[in-house]
């Protein structure tokens, strides 16, 4: 059974249709990257696959259970998915290790003396562990970054969704950032990223997805969908992006 | 030239220390003239004896200065607790406002009628109806005390304002930080509690000391309905000595407490807005 199952689902903004009957599978430990223009839907999905958005219909399964049922309490799922922004997100009020504590100390209930040990070890395998008491607007871009995802990992999730996260960064930062997703990728995180580093997509990735108008036009290994590329758009897309 | 740029200036510090110079020069040259010509054609307008001896009399001043400052401690003590109460009434009414769940709906709506009263009517007017209204009842000592009723006006004031600015507050707090938190699996209320007031109460501090100024001054309001506070205290002295002066003694001490406390607010203000940029 795969760890994330989508089914048709629709996610609408009025009368502007932004997902329209995505189905995609994720098994356990994979590493799957979603292509595609800005606006092709790839942002939306990865919010309401964190309900962040509530989806107009389909289904979406974590372990086999429909998540995506009206009225359901998003708590305990969002605390299940980690997802990391591209603009960062960091609290500004909070250290980078209070940052990273809130969510297991609110939601888990644990105190900050049983936490503190295992959060500070997440920092110093990211490389992060003189920062820690930083603030984050006395961070790089890429170090921010780097604490947004020690903030997700510290919740322990069984899933991560990366939402275009190098995308507001210098072109010089971005290897540090994609270097800590190689590393989750050894772990066997399982991850969904929504990305424009096609270089990384087609090295890492277990499966890519080419979105285009809200719909998954072509699926498959990156070898596959980057050297052949069945689907026009795809082409048509691809030569523009490797370009 | 040579000289001076052998002091380590560039050619850039150069020029800015010449234009600050000359700045300097002009801004002091026009303030004394201003100064002087305050000094030679005030006195000499027809009335300025009788203004002098009426409202800048040194004896009169001397004299009752002491007991105005006296005075002055009832404003700082009706100040010292109405201000936290509007505090934590102001912050109340604003998450009443913005209050979500449907069961909380009566909440909103109280909470918008209460600001839109009070920020509604002139203070004097609420601080009369509730000063003079409530004891009216009939209350017992210490109940019908000017004191709790007028602070308690002030309070109801000053809290439909500062909760509007909280709430200002709260929606300067960007949208992508709630976003942040709920995927870490926070419930609503822990978003606002650890995540959006933080932000959004240092965001305002610099108008809420704007409000606490205001509050400092209308805190004399009550003296309409009885307590003897330094505005009162000074009507006192005016009747006694036929000599508008104390008048003038209690403006001073307002500015000697307001005038910092202005200063500091727009610090914070400019040092918020030096921030954002």
């Amino acid at each position: 059974m795969a760890k994330l199952s989508l089914r048709g689902v629709v996610k609408q903004f009025g009368a502007n249709t932004v997902c329209d009957g995505i189905d995609l599978n994720v098994e356990e430990g994979q590493m799957v990257c979603l292509i595609g223009a800005s606006g092709a839907g790839k942002s939306t999905l990865l919010r309401c696959i964190n309900l962040l958005e509530a989806v107009e219909d389909g289904e979406i399964f974590l372990d086999g259970e429909d998540i995506a049922e009206p009225g359901l309490n998003p708590q305990g799922v969002r605390a299940r998915i980690g997802m990391v922004f591209q603009s960062f997100n960091l609290f500004p009020h909070m250290t980078a290790l209070e940052n990273a504590m809130l969510a297991p100390r609110r939601v888990h209930g644990r105190s900050k003396a049983d936490l503190v040990g295992e959060v500070k070890e997440l920092f110093t395998r990211f490389g992060l562990a003189d920062r820690m008491h930083n603030y984050p607007d006395q961070l790089s871009g890429g170090q921010q970054q780097r604490v947004a995802i020690i903030r997700a990992l510290a919740m322990r999730p069984e899933v991560m969704l990366f939402d275009e996260i190098t995308s507001a960064l210098d072109p010089q930062l971005v290897g540090e950032v994609l270097d800590v997703l190689l590393m989750l990728k050894q772990q066997g995180m399982t991850m969904v990223l929504a990305t424009h580093e096609m270089g990384f997509a087609r090295q890492a990735a277990d499966k890519v997805c080419f979105l285009k108008d809200g719909k998954i036009i072509e699926e498959g290994p990156p070898e596959a969908l980057f050297d052949a590329p069945e689907r026009e758009e795809t082409k048509a897309f691809l030569a523009r992006a490797l370009k | 030239m040579t000289t001076i740029k052998a002091a380590g200036m560039t050619r850039r510090e150069v020029y800015e220390a010449q234009q600050r110079k000359r700045s300097l020069i002009i801004a002091a040259t026009s303030t004394l003239v201003v100064v002087a010509c305050l000094i030679i054609f005030v006195p000499m307008s027809p009335g300025w004896e009788k203004v002098q001896r009426s409202f800048f009399n040194g004896d009169v001043l001397s004299d009752t200065f002491p007991k105005l400052l006296d005075a002055f401690k009832i404003n700082l003590m009706i100040f010292a607790w109405s201000a936290p109460a509007i505090a934590i009434l102001g912050l109340l009414i604003a998450l009443a406002r913005d209050a979500k769940s449907p069961a909380l709906f009566p909440l909103r709506i109280f909470g918008a009628a209460f600001t839109d009263i009070f920020r509604g009517v002139p203070v004097i007017l609420t601080v009369y109806l509730i000063g003079f209204g409530i004891p009216g009842l009939g209350l017992p000592r210490p109940w019908n005390s000017p004191y709790i009723w007028g602070s308690l006006a002030l309070i109801l004031t000053y809290s439909a304002y500062v909760a509007e600015i909280f709430r200002s507050g709260i929606d300067s707090v960007h949208q992508s930080q709630r976003s942040a938190a709920l995927s870490l699996g926070l419930s609503e209320r822990q978003v606002m509690r650890d995540v959006v007031l933080p932000q959004a109460i240092r965001n305002v501090v610099p108008s809420q000391m704007n409000m606490l100024i205001a509050l400092q001054k209308d805190v004399s309001l009550l003296s309409f309905i009885g307590p003897v506070e330094i505005f009162r205290q000074a009507g006192v002295f005016k009747s006694l000595t036929a000599n508008f002066t104390p008048y003038v003694g209690a403006a001073i001490i307002f500015l000697i407490v307001t005038i910092p406390a202005t200063r500091y607010a727009d610090y914070l203000m400019s040092k918020q807005r030096k921030d954002r940029s």
